[in-house]
């Protein structure tokens, strides 16, 4: 590839990466992985005179648990770190298992979460479970920081509510409550390494063999991820039957808003929708009942 | 403007003067002729041009020379160093025949090595997966499979 002239600069301290981010103005961008940047600059779809590269600022590349708070993935932990991290597999396996189905091996090296989140992509395989899970976005400027809900994060294909001269240092995921279970379904054309075609994020609360309460949150289906609120409403008070199963699928499927590309049609998306949010639900269901609360 | 980087590769120290938009896979194949490492894609799908930074397999096509200064990068160049005796996981690809017009090799055998080292006793199915980010248009990858399996047994003895 060749990328257009810019200039490197590989800060130490957050502060500095945003002071940097002000003094440069528009054509300053940050980094982490690359993988998705990289390719936009050469393509021409990003001008870039400056390349803010965030690899040597230490704090944001921890995974760190505290479990009456929550887990922090910091924006500089790759998926691979993330995807193999043992405390995650065992206390946020959907978590895992997204980043685990992000990509190849090598860009999983290379690549983060975070970055993925800001890459905006209506099909960011991370997006649907960790917004399910109420995850939160940390957002850091040069005079201060705030939080943002996953769910707020997105404005369309691209484009998110980060302003000028901040950056996303982490994103927060609450410890979830106990009687919960999450799951992560996404199929592509090309099996493993493709940019998935459909994908379904899940987290149920289950009392007994009743659900409480259902987040549902599709991808790939609609300018960002988003919730299948009235599938939730199907399930929310009620066991997880095959009936409910399929009503949620049906339901689900209806509120999306698919277009067609080289990936799927839309009407193929549709049915995907039904199916890998049935799959889901019965998922996280089967999840939340071996942690019973 | 041109920065001073000095570069780890294969165990060798290299000081030059390089643009900041460089990739690696530019350096590594311009710069220092370490052409074992190909380009194909350029877009990290293809694997062609997989090498190992601090141990891990990534694509060199979407790394920047810059942001690689002082990490221990690997090459395929660096598999077989003495120039005599090959690794094992290169006898093994040899043995099986599982290289056609060579051109995915390279980048095959460096998420080779990537997995055996994590995992010297891998499945054919954590296999296949290894590979997953390496694409072969000549072989149908059955005897690349076969050959990394059998180089996993090499590697332990």
């Amino acid at each position: 590839m060749s990328l257009t002239k810019f200039d490197y600069y590989a800060p130490e301290r957050v502060e500095d990466a945003c002071r940097l981010l002000m003094e440069k103005g528009e054509g300053a961008m940050v980094m982490a992985g690359g993988t998705d940047l990289l390719i936009k600059i050469q393509r021409g779809l990003l001008k870039t005179q400056t390349l803010i590269d965030l690899q040597k600022i230490e704090s944001i590349h921890d995974i760190t648990f505290d479990k009456d708070k929550g887990l922090s993935i910091g924006a500089m932990a790759r998926l691979n770190d993330v995807a193999n991290h043992p405390v995650i597999k065992e206390k946020f396996p959907a978590v895992s298992e997204a980043a685990l189905a992000t990509a190849n091996v090598q860009i999983r090296n290379m690549g983060t979460v975070v970055g993925n989140l800001c890459n905006a992509a209506p099909s960011a395989d991370n997006a649907p479970v960790l917004m399910a899970m109420g995850a939160v976005v940390n957002l850091v400027r040069s005079n201060g920081e705030r939080q943002i809900p996953l769910e707020a994060f997105f404005q369309g294909p691209g484009l998110t509510v980060i302003q000028k001269g901040e950056i996303v240092t982490s994103v927060f995921v609450p410890t979830p409550p106990a009687g919960s279970g999450a799951s992560y379904q996404h199929i592509s054309a090309r099996g493993k390494v493709d940019i998935s075609a459909v994908c379904v994020g899940v987290m149920l609360t289950m009392k007994g063999k009743t659900c409480q309460t259902a987040r549902i949150v599709l991808g790939a289906v609609a300018p960002v991820p988003m919730r299948a609120l009235r599938a939730e409403k199907v399930i929310e008070g009620n066991p997880i039957s095959k009936e409910v199963l399929e009503k949620a699928g049906i339901e689900a499927s209806k509120e999306c808003k698919p277009i067609s590309d080289l990936r799927a049609a839309a009407e193929y998306r549709k049915i995907l929708v039904g199916v890998l949010t049935a799959r889901a639900v019965n998922e996280a269901a089967k999840r939340a009942s071996k942690k019973p609360n | 403007m041109k920065q001073l980087v000095t570069l780890n590769v294969n165990g060798n120290t290299y000081s030059l003067a390089i643009d900041p938009w460089r990739t690696l896979n530019e350096v590594l194949r311009e710069d220092l002729n370490l052409t074992g490492t190909k380009l194909g894609c350029g877009d990290g799908d293809c694997g062609a041009c997989t090498v190992l930074v601090n141990g891990r397999s990534v694509s060199s096509c979407l790394t920047l020379a810059v942001a690689v200064q002082g990490k221990e990068i690997t090459t395929v160049e660096g598999l077989a160093q003495s120039g005599e005796k090959l690794h094992p996981i290169q006898e093994a690809f040899i043995e099986h025949g599982a290289i056609q017009c060579g051109f995915c090799t390279a980048g095959m055998e460096m998420s080779a090595l990537n997995l055996l080292k994590q995992n010297p006793s891998p499945t054919e199915e954590e296999i296949r997966t290894a590979i997953a980010g390496n694409l072969c248009r000549c072989t149908g990858y059955y005897k690349i499979v076969e050959a990394i399996g059998d180089a996993a047994k090499k590697m332990k003895v």
